[in-house]
């Protein structure tokens, strides 16, 4: 089985780094984007063939590690 | 007085911070990450700067769950003092033992200068070599140490005087172009809630000889080592 976990800064929080990457297509000539946020993507490889424990294990691999719940969200998709 | 440094692949400041607690009269010794326990008898556990696992993930959040902060979570819970400097203040705050986060610094730029701290309370084993509202001459080398915390949380460090110090001028004023990094407050260290363990991201170990510019720095070693008695 397969993951993938996207961890996104939760809203209001400033992101001093999507804003730069914003300036930077602004500067580039890249018409129509209003804003940018940056976030991270992991790709992970489970040794489960059970959703259940897949699950299980993505949620604490997130909660422990992956995401600051003080500042960021996370999503799990299993594929 | 026994400290024990940890030191993490890519922290780089155990020395410094080494020769800071001798030079003020304490023992003190290395400590690696891996390790399961505390040397016998320490008495300060001190998390030193530098960049432990490259900043991979986010910066502290590796060395925030090795082994080794389990032995420091214990120590910290007995009441024993935990000082996080710079590297060692985002450790702090991943680790759970401090709240809040160091996010990127607001001008997106690493900054590496002279820094005046605002001491906010000097009744602390951390300070008491200070006075009350004193400007010390320290240094500032990060590029995380935007201070961040929830509404809830920054009012409960204020409330509760938990603030240790703040980005200031020479005066100890809070100058809107003194707090270079963006932090809520201008918030430069924060204490833990029974004040036993201090974070900060400005360098106290850089300035403690006059051939290198100042000694400010020093009153903070001072400060905890004559919290304990002279061993015999």
């Amino acid at each position: 089985m397969k993951a993938r976990v996207t961890v996104t800064l939760k809203n209001g929080v400033l992101d001093p780094q999507g804003k730069a990457i914003e300036g930077a297509l602004k500067s580039l000539g890249v018409e129509g984007i209003d804003g940018v946020r940056q976030g991270k993507v992991f790709d992970i490889e489970l040794g489960t063939t059970d959703k259940a424990k897949a699950e299980a294990a993505l949620k604490a691999a997130c909660e422990k590690l992956l995401a600051n719940t003080v500042i960021e969200n996370y999503r799990v998709e299993l594929t | 007085m026994k400290s024990a440094v940890i030191v993490f692949p890519g922290s780089n400041r155990e020395g410094d911070v080494l020769r800071a607690l001798k030079s003020a009269g304490s023992q003190a010794e290395k400590v690696w990450h891996a390790e399961t326990e505390l040397p016998k008898g320490t008495d300060l556990v001190v998390l030193p700067g530098g960049f432990s696992y490259g900043d991979y993930l986010r910066c502290g959040a590796i060395a925030g769950r090795a082994t080794v902060m389990d032995a420091v979570r214990a120590h910290a819970a007995r009441g024993g003092l935990v000082l996080g400097i710079c590297n060692g203040f985002q450790i702090l705050c991943e680790s759970g033992l401090l709240p809040g986060i160091l996010m990127r610094n607001a001008n997106l730029k690493f900054i590496c200068h002279r820094q005046f701290l605002r001491v906010e309370r000097n009744d602390t084993a951390f300070t008491r070599a200070y006075s009350k509202g004193q400007a010390i001459d320290v240094c500032v080398a990060h590029g995380e140490g935007n201070y961040t915390a929830d509404e809830e949380t920054l009012k409960r460090l204020e409330g509760e005087g938990l603030v240790a110090f703040r980005y200031s001028d020479a005066q100890g004023h809070i100058t809107a172009d003194s707090n270079r990094n963006g932090s809520m407050n201008a918030i430069a260290g924060i204490y833990s809630d029974k004040l036993n363990v201090l974070g900060m991201m400005p360098h106290p170990e850089n300035l403690i000889e006059d051939l290198v510019g100042g000694t400010d720095g020093r009153g903070l070693f001072e400060s905890l080592v004559s919290s304990f008695p002279k061993a015999a």
